[in-house]
C-alpha cells in the first residue's frame, strides 16, 4: 500500500450503515473498453514497477472489472481532434482540472483549451486511491506528461508515415503536426481519422521543467466561466427525471440507539416515504418543505451512554490511550530518537517545560455532502461530491452487498472539500432512501448535519520538554503528541538529543483528515516553542532558528520571508507585536512572518462589561518552495486559502459539544474567517526548476498559528498555548497610547 | 403565485412556507443560487430583488412574488459575461467556485448603489458572503477592476454600466 497518515482514522471506517442484502438477479455484464472512446488513437499508461507504489491505477476496486488492470491513465484523441484525458482524481477548487491539462497540453504542444478532462467516475476513469495528501501535483501530473509525451511521439510517428519522411522532420507546435521539410501541417484529428489505434506508453522523453512553455504560466481555471455563470452543475445542482429530495432523521447524540420507532403519522402524509432500516430512519418526499414536515413527524426515542464535554477533553485524550490506529501496517508513529534526552537536558542552561493544546475544528466546506442516488435494472449510480470515489464505491457495494460493477459512482467538480469529503454517508444515505422508493433521491446535507455528523479535524495535546545553552543552542527536544497525529511531528532543527511520539488516544468525537493534518498542531507547538527558547536566551527569533537549523531549503525560505517581511526593522509599537514560524511538510518548505494588532473590541451597541481585547492579523507574509512552480497564480491561490483557513484554526474557530451532542452546528455560532479578518497577504515563491513539483494545496497553511502567536507574545508578553488562541479576545490589557 | 426571474414571468403553485431559494433551484431548476447554511450567514444563495441583494434561504418565495428577481443565471446578456463575472475568472477569484454566485450578486448590488467603492466598502458589503477557501483578496481585486471597467463601459455607451 502506498504511503498513508495515521492520522487519517476515516478511511479505516467501515461504511456509515450495512443494510440487508438483496439478491441481484443480473448477470455481471463486461463492459466493452473501447466502446466509449470510439475511434481514433489511444493512449494507455500501464504502471511501471516504480509506479506500482503509487496510488492509481490500481487497488481492489478492479475486480470484477473488465477494463484492463494495472493502469493509472489514458488519453484519447478522437477522429475529430478532441483530446480527452482520463483521471481518478477529483476537482474541489484545488485547481488540478487546470494543472493537469497544463501538463498534457505542454506535452502535446496544444493549446490547454483542446485537452478535456474526464474525472473521477468509477465506470470510465482508472482507479485512485483518493484526491488528498497533496498528492495530485508530484504523483499524478508526472504520469500526465508521461502520457502526453508518449501521445506526441505516436502522432509524430503516423505523420512521418503519411508524409513518407522522417521522424525528425516532423514536430508539434500549436496543436497541429508539421512537416518541417515542406511546412505542411495537419490537425490532430485529420491523422487519426480512421484508426483504431492503442498504444502502451513506454517512456517518451517529458519536457523538462527549464523547458516548459504552458506548464510554470498562470493558465486560468479551464472552467471558471461555467463557475461565474451558475452553470457549472454540483453534485447538490443535479436534477434527475421523478427525483425525489430525502433526508435522514439523525439520532439524539452520537452512537445512540433507536429505542423506540412511530413513523404512522409521517406515512400517512401525501407523497411522504418513509424509510426506517436498523437504526437508520428516513424519508423521501417531493419537495424540501413537505419533507422537513414528515421527518418532525416521525416520533423516535434513542439511547446513548453518557459522553466526555470540551471542558474535560485535554484531560481525556491523555488519560485514554488506545492502540495505533491501522495495526503495524502504518507508518512509524513518530521519528525515532535521537541521543539521550536527560543528557542533553543536564548539558543545558535553561530547560523548558510546556504543554499545547488544540479544540477540534470543522472543514466547513461551503457545498454540504451531497448525493443523488438511481437505482437502474439492479444498478446504482451515485452522484457525490467525494474526495474518494473508489472508498465511496466500496462503501455502498459493502453496504448494499452488491457486486462491484453494479455500482458507478461520479464525481462532479465539488464544492470544496479540505480533507473532509473523504467518506460517503451521504451517498449511501441517498441510495438506501432512492432504493426504497424506486425512484431518484436528492440528499443535501443541512449545515447543522454538515458541523454535526460529519468528521472533524483531531483534537490534541501536545507535551514539550527542551533545553538550551546560553549561547542559544538547542540540547535536548522531546515532543510527545496526544492524539492530534504523527504528521510533521519530528522537528527540522538539528538537535543532538531528540524525540518525537505520537500517542494515539480514545476520541470523543469522529475525527479524520484536514488540510494539512496534524502539521498544522506538530508546528504550533514547535515553533511557539523555539520562540521561548529563544526569549529565554535573549535571542532575536530569526537568528536563533537559523542558528539550529542546517537545511538549505528550510532556511533559504526563512530568509525569504524574512527580508520580504524587513523582519528586525520595523521599530516596535505599543499594541503591536511580530512573529514568525517555519516548517516542513509533504515535501514543501514554508516560512511565515506575521504583523498583529491588539485592538479594542469592534463590539457593537451597547456593553454591559468591556469586552476583552482582540486580535487583528495586519499582515502576513508567506515564503514557500514546492520545487518547480506548475501554475504560479493558482499556487498563490492557495497560499491565500491557506493562510485565511488557517486564521480561523489559530484564532477562533472550535467545535463545542457536550454528551454526544455537537452545541455550535451553526454557522451563526462557529465563525469562519470573513472579509473583515483579511490581512495583507503578501507571497515569495521560491521556485525550484531542478526540483521536481511537490504538493501546495496544505503545507502553507502551517506555520500561522504559532507566527501568529509569536506575535501575540511578541505584542503582550502573554504566551498562549492553546487553539484556538483568542475566541473571545485575549486576557491583556491594552497599552494605552493616549497622551496627555 | 408569479415570480419574475431574469425577466421571465413564472406562473407558480407552491407552499406558502417554501423559501425562495428551493423554489428557484427546485421549481425553476436554477441551481446557480446555492444552500450554504439556510439561515443567511454564508451568502452562497444571494439573489436581486429589485436591483438589491438578499438571502433567498431566509426570504419566503411569496415575499418575492411580483418582484424582479435577478440570478446568476441572468447577469450575462446575449452570452456576453457581466464585467463582475469577467472580472472574477480574470483575478482567479475563485477555487471550487460554490460561493461565486452569491459573491458576484452580492457585488452587482454593491457596485450598483456604490459605482465607486472603497475597499473598506467593498469588505463590509460583501462581509456576509463567506468563502471558504479564501479567495477574498482577489474577489476584491476583481469588484475593483469591475468597478474601473464599468466605469469605462458607462462612458463609452457600453451595455452593463
Amino acid at each position: 500500500m502506498p504511503e498513508i497518515e495515521l492520522e487519517r482514522y476515516e478511511l479505516l471506517e467501515g461504511p456509515a450503515y450495512r443494510f440487508e442484502p438483496e439478491r441481484s438477479g443480473f448477470e455481471l455484464e463486461r463492459r466493452d473498453f473501447f466502446k466509449f472512446l470510439g475511434g481514433g488513437l489511444v493512449l494507455l499508461l500501464a504502471l511501471d514497477g516504480a509506479a506500482s507504489a503509487q496510488e492509481s491505477g490500481r487497488g481492489p476496486a478492479m475486480r470484477g472489472d473488465a477494463r484492463p488492470p494495472e493502469l493509472a491513465a489514458w488519453l484519447h484523441i478522437g477522429e475529430d481532434g478532441a483530446i480527452t484525458v482520463y483521471t481518478g482524481k477529483v476537482e474541489v477548487g484545488q485547481n488540478i482540472r487546470t494543472s493537469l491539462a497544463q501538463a498534457v497540453a505542454e506535452e502535446l504542444r496544444a493549446p490547454i483549451g483542446s485537452v478535456q478532462f474526464v474525472m473521477a467516475d468509477t465506470d470510465l476513469t482508472p482507479y485512485d486511491m483518493g484526491t488528498f495528501g497533496s498528492r495530485s501535483t508530484p504523483l499524478m501530473a508526472p504520469q500526465m506528461k508521461k502520457v502526453g509525451a508518449a501521445a506526441r511521439e505516436a502522432l509524430i510517428d503516423l505523420a512521418a508515415d503519411k508524409w513518407k519522411v522522417e521522424r525528425t522532420s516532423v514536430s508539434l507546435a500549436g496543436g497541429k503536426v508539421q512537416n518541417n521539410a515542406s511546412g505542411e501541417s495537419i490537425g490532430f484529428g485529420e491523422l487519426t481519422r480512421g484508426q483504431k489505434l492503442m498504444k502502451t506508453v513506454d517512456g517518451a522523453a517529458v519536457t523538462p521543467a527549464a523547458d516548459w512553455k504552458l506548464e510554470g504560466t498562470s493558465a486560468p481555471k479551464v472552467n471558471a466561466r461555467d463557475m461565474v455563470t451558475g452553470a457549472h452543475r454540483y453534485t447538490s445542482d443535479l436534477v434527475r427525471p421523478n427525483m425525489l429530495h430525502g433526508r435522514v432523521l439523525r439520532p439524539t447524540a452520537f452512537k445512540a440507539k433507536l429505542t423506540s420507532f412511530d413513523a404512522k403519522e409521517a406515512g400517512q402524509m401525501q407523497d411522504v416515504l418513509v424509510v426506517r432500516d436498523g437504526d437508520f430512519v428516513g424519508a423521501v418526499a417531493p419537495d424540501e418543505v413537505t419533507l422537513s414536515k414528515a421527518i418532525a413527524a416521525i416520533k423516535t426515542e434513542w439511547s446513548a451512554d453518557p459522553q466526555p464535554s470540551n471542558k474535560e477533553l485535554f484531560a481525556y485524550l491523555k488519560e485514554h490511550p488506545t492502540a495505533q490506529r491501522g495495526g503495524g501496517e502504518g507508518p512509524a508513529a513518530g521519528a525515532p530518537a535521537h541521543g539521550n534526552i536527560e543528557q542533553g537536558l543536564q548539558a543545558a542552561d535553561h530547560k523548558l517545560d510546556a504543554t499545547y493544546t488544540v479544540e477540534y475544528i470543522a472543514h466547513v466546506p461551503l457545498e454540504p455532502r451531497a448525493a443523488v442516488a438511481e437505482w437502474n435494472e439492479g444498478k446504482l449510480t451515485v452522484w457525490t461530491g467525494t474526495q474518494r470515489p473508489w472508498g465511496v464505491k466500496s462503501d455502498l457495494v459493502e453496504a448494499f452487498k452488491i457486486p462491484e460493477d453494479r455500482v458507478r459512482v461520479i464525481v462532479p467538480d465539488t464544492g470544496s472539500a479540505y480533507g473532509g469529503k473523504h467518506t460517503g454517508e451521504a451517498a449511501i444515505e441517498a441510495a438506501r432512501l432512492a432504493k426504497a422508493a424506486n425512484r431518484p433521491v436528492k440528499l443535501i446535507w443541512t449545515r447543522e448535519e454538515e458541523f454535526t455528523w460529519a468528521y472533524f479535524r483531531p483534537a490534541g495535546v501536545i507535551d514539550i520538554r527542551s533545553g538550551v545553552t546560553k549561547d542559544g543552542l538547542i540540547t535536548a527536544w522531546q515532543l510527545d503528541n496526544y492524539n492530534s497525529g504523527p504528521s510533521a511531528i519530528e522537528t527540522p532543527y538539528d538537535i543532538a538529543n531528540h524525540a518525537s511520539q505520537f500517542h494515539a488516544a480514545d476520541t470523543p468525537l469522529r475525527q479524520g483528515s484536514y488540510r494539512g493534518l496534524a502539521a498544522t498542531a506538530n508546528h504550533f507547538a514547535r515553533e511557539s516553542h523555539m520562540d521561548d527558547l529563544a526569549a529565554a536566551v535573549g535571542m532575536d527569533p530569526l537568528e536563533f532558528r537559523l542558528k539550529n537549523m542546517k537545511n538549505p531549503r528550510l532556511r533559504a525560505v526563512l530568509q525569504a520571508a524574512a527580508d520580504k517581511f524587513a523582519w528586525g526593522k520595523a521599530n516596535s509599537e505599543p499594541n503591536r507585536g511580530v512573529g514568525l514560524a517555519c516548517g516542513v511538510e509533504k515535501g514543501g518548505y514554508v516560512a511565515t512572518c506575521v504583523e498583529i494588532s491588539i485592538v479594542a473590541s469592534d463590539f457593537l451597541g451597547a456593553e454591559v462589561a468591556p469586552a476583552p481585547p482582540k486580535v487583528r492579523i495586519d499582515r502576513v507574509v508567506t515564503a514557500f518552495e514546492c520545487g518547480a512552480v506548475v501554475n504560479p497564480e493558482h499556487l498563490r491561490n492557495q497560499i491565500d486559502g491557506s493562510v485565511m483557513m488557517a486564521i480561523g484554526g489559530a484564532l477562533f474557530e472550535a467545535v463545542e459539544f457536550a454528551n454526544g451532542r455537537i452545541l455550535n452546528p451553526r454557522l451563526a455560532q462557529y465563525r469562519v474567517p470573513r472579509f473583515s479578518d483579511l490581512p495583507v497577504i503578501e507571497t515569495v515563491l521560491v521556485d525550484r526548476k531542478d526540483l521536481p513539483s511537490a504538493g501546495a494545496g496544505e503545507t502553507p497553511i502551517v506555520g500561522l498559528a504559532p507566527a501568529v502567536g509569536n506575535a501575540i507574545f511578541h505584542a503582550t508578553g502573554t504566551r498562549i498555548r492553546s487553539l484556538p488562541m483568542a475566541p473571545k479576545g485575549i486576557e491583556t490589557t491594552l497599552v494605552s497610547t493616549a497622551r496627555a | 403565485m408569479e415570480l419574475v426571474v431574469n425577466q421571465k414571468r413564472y406562473r407558480l403553485v407552491v407552499d406558502p412556507a417554501r423559501m425562495l431559494l428551493w423554489v428557484l433551484r427546485d421549481e425553476l431548476e436554477l441551481t446557480g443560487t446555492k444552500y450554504g447554511c439556510g439561515e443567511g450567514q454564508c451568502g452562497a444563495c444571494t439573489v436581486l430583488i429589485e436591483g438589491a441583494p438578499v438571502r433567498s434561504c431566509i426570504t419566503l418565495a411569496s415575499a418575492a412574488a411580483g418582484k424582479e428577481i435577478t440570478t446568476i443565471e441572468g447577469l450575462a446578456q446575449d452570452g456576453k459575461l457581466h464585467p463582475l463575472q469577467e472580472a472574477f475568472i480574470q483575478a482567479d477569484a475563485l477555487q471550487c467556485g460554490y460561493c461565486t454566485p452569491g459573491m458576484i450578486l452580492s457585488s452587482v448590488g454593491l457596485l450598483k448603489k456604490t459605482p465607486q467603492p472603497s475597499e473598506p466598502e467593498i469588505r463590509r458589503a460583501l462581509h456576509g458572503n463567506v468563502c471558504r477557501c479564501g479567495t477574498y483578496p482577489r474577489i476584491i481585486a476583481a469588484v475593483q477592476s469591475a468597478a474601473v471597467q464599468m466605469a469605462a463601459g458607462q462612458n463609452s455607451g457600453a451595455p452593463h454600466a
